[in-house]
């Protein structure tokens, strides 16, 4: 367990040393700016049903910050060990692979969850100055934040599964980009499908996050969430661990 | 009673090689190698670009599995007690490879409690291992501004930080000017009275100073191990013989040829000096003979030496028979 510490805050101050840390930080608070500045705009146009919450995490910048984020916190986690070959000194010392592949998974977890820390301040400060029963019950402001972090742990494994495969972090972040893309565009599947049968609805249905962040926004818990992405994120991490112990023998 | 000898024999090598072999998809890289080495010796391990020093290291350091064979570290199968075997063991890879964005200091302790240590004993081994390898002056710096004499030094005190039992280090001094390769070489030198040492390097002189046995392999096997007095003793006796003379009228050539155990004489002329090289047999002196011939024939003598071989001529006689 301390090995495993260790490793941890090797990886997260190895986040906050390097300049990306500050870059993905400035551009995500901008886009959350953006997001939370359209929410107001959009409750001051004309009287409304939706919360701040519902039109906040239903955005367009929202959701441009939740899905490039991910490429970017991910690239470096497995890529740069096998560049700088710091692979070696690292499975050299007394540590297990599956420590060091759950290390790097927390660390991308713990810093893309610190980056939704501001955008929480934003509605403790909106409902302290503003109109209470605009920002809906504490359970609905809780709602989404667990969906980001049940969604988060998804991406976040995948991204590091991207990050094992090669030793290029462009690479890396690019593959990641497609699959988050990609998985999160699954449900445009029925609307291209014609026939579009209920079988492939309720199977896209799983990863539909816009439709998960519908409901959660509006303080409907889907339980179908807590089993469908924790599951998902220990089998995409059993085959990073995997492909991590595979390069490195063959290294 | 046999088993307690069986026991003992175990226990007394800090490292077991037998018939390890590695194949990389279609190439061999090192084939059936057998060797041990004892506890408290320093080991060079010698040979050609591409001989298989590094994979049997890496192997030693269960970062490569082995495709057959056995290894082991203290008595800890690096493969199957891995984590136990690591545990008595710091390794320098080749390169040094470090992480440029944290500091010295900070790098060892990192380094420290990953290989266990925590609290007074972290602290005081970081201190230790800063003085020891010189590189108290630099713990406030980035690594990645180092200098490639720090670089190495660096990953030496981090090999070093959890007091291992052995010492595996690939090419310690390469990159480095003269001064530090004296530097590193002293530091080996005194790290030899208290651990096990493995060590692999181009620079032949550095091994004869340092090493108290050789190793020497080529194309994935061992061509020889013994002591570097040794392995240069085998190959003075079938030395060359260099005689500098004045001969008048003779023929060197088929006077020195008649001596018994002289296989070969090439002569070359210059200012009136007769200049021979004389090849002889193995395990054979012949230079009083050639005295006694040079003064019978009233030679004139200005030379006449064994030509003293270095671990080098043993280096290339070894890994070079077959080439």
């Amino acid at each position: 367990m301390r090995r495993l510490i260790t490793l941890l805050q090797r990886e997260l101050s190895a986040f906050y040393y390097s300049p990306i840390a500050y870059v993905v930080l400035f551009f995500f608070l901008v886009l959350n700016g953006l997001s939370f500045w359209f929410a107001i705009a959009v409750l001051n146009r004309a009287p409304s049903e939706n919360t701040v919450v519902q039109v906040f995490f239903n955005s367009a910048f929202f959701w441009m910050a939740y899905l490039l984020v991910f490429p970017v916190i991910t690239m470096r986690s497995f890529s740069e060990e096998f560049k700088l070959g710091t692979i070696e000194t690292l499975m050299t010392a007394p540590v297990r692979d599956w420590e060091v592949v759950a290390s790097k998974f927390l660390a991308c977890l713990i810093f893309y969850l610190s980056l939704w820390l501001p955008s929480l301040l934003y509605f403790l400060i909106f409902g302290w100055f503003g109109n209470r029963s605009a920002l809906g019950s504490s359970g609905q402001l809780l709602a989404p934040y667990i969906l980001l972090l049940m969604m988060g742990m998804f991406n976040v494994a995948l991204g590091c599964l991207a990050s094992s495969f090669t030793s290029n972090q462009i690479v890396a972040a690019m593959i990641s980009l497609v699959l988050t893309i990609g998985i999160f565009f699954l449900t445009l599947i029925n609307y291209v499908v014609n026939s579009s049968s209920p079988l492939l609805r309720e199977i896209t249905s799983y990863v539909a996050q816009l439709d998960h962040m519908d409901s959660f926004s509006r303080g409907v818990i889907d339980s179908r969430v807590f089993v469908f992405y924790p599951s998902m994120t220990s089998l995409l991490l059993v085959i990073t661990y995997q492909v991590f112990q595979y390069r490195r023998w063959r290294a | 009673m046999f088993g307690s000898t069986q026991a003992e024999s175990i226990t007394f090598f800090m490292i077991k090689v037998e018939r390890l072999t590695k194949k990389y998809a279609g190439v061999t890289a090192i084939s059936n190698l057998s060797f041990e080495v004892a506890k408290g010796e320093i080991v060079g391990f010698l040979g050609p670009n591409g001989a298989g020093k590094s994979t049997t290291m890496r192997i030693l350091s269960s970062f490569l599995p082995a495709t057959s064979g056995f290894a082991s570290i203290a008595n800890c199968d690096v493969f199957k007690e891995s984590l136990k075997a690591r545990a008595h063991l710091g390794y320098l890879p080749e390169n040094v490879p470090l992480y440029g964005d944290m500091r010295v200091g900070e790098y060892l302790r990192y380094r420290g409690s990953l290989k266990g240590l925590h609290g007074h004993r972290l602290r005081r081994r970081v201190d230790t291992v800063k003085e020891l390898c010189s590189v108290k002056e630099v713990e406030n710096r980035l690594i990645a501004n180092l200098s490639k004499g720090y670089r190495q030094r660096v990953g030496l005190a981090e090999a070093l930080i959890h007091e291992p039992d052995l010492l595996i280090l690939d090419e310690p001094t390469i990159g480095l000017d003269p001064n530090q390769i004296r530097q590193v070489r002293e530091l080996i030198k005194s790290l030899g009275e208290r651990h096990t040492i493995l060590l692999s390097t181009h620079i032949l002189s550095e091994v004869e100073m340092t090493c108290t046995r050789v190793i020497i392999i080529n194309r994935g096997q061992i061509e020889a191990s013994d002591t570097p007095e040794n392995l240069v003793g085998q190959i003075r006796t079938s030395g060359i013989i260099r005689l500098e003379a004045t001969t008048g009228t003779d023929d060197p050539v088929s006077w020195i040829e008649k001596i018994p155990g002289v296989k070969s004489v090439i002569t070359s002329e210059e200012d009136g000096w007769q200049r021979c090289s004389i090849r002889v047999e193995a395990k054979s002196d012949p230079r009083e003979a050639i005295y006694r011939l040079a003064v019978d024939r009233q030679w004139v003598v200005r030379e006449l030496v064994q030509e003293r071989a270095t671990l080098e001529d043993a280096f290339v006689e070894l890994t070079h028979k077959d080439n």
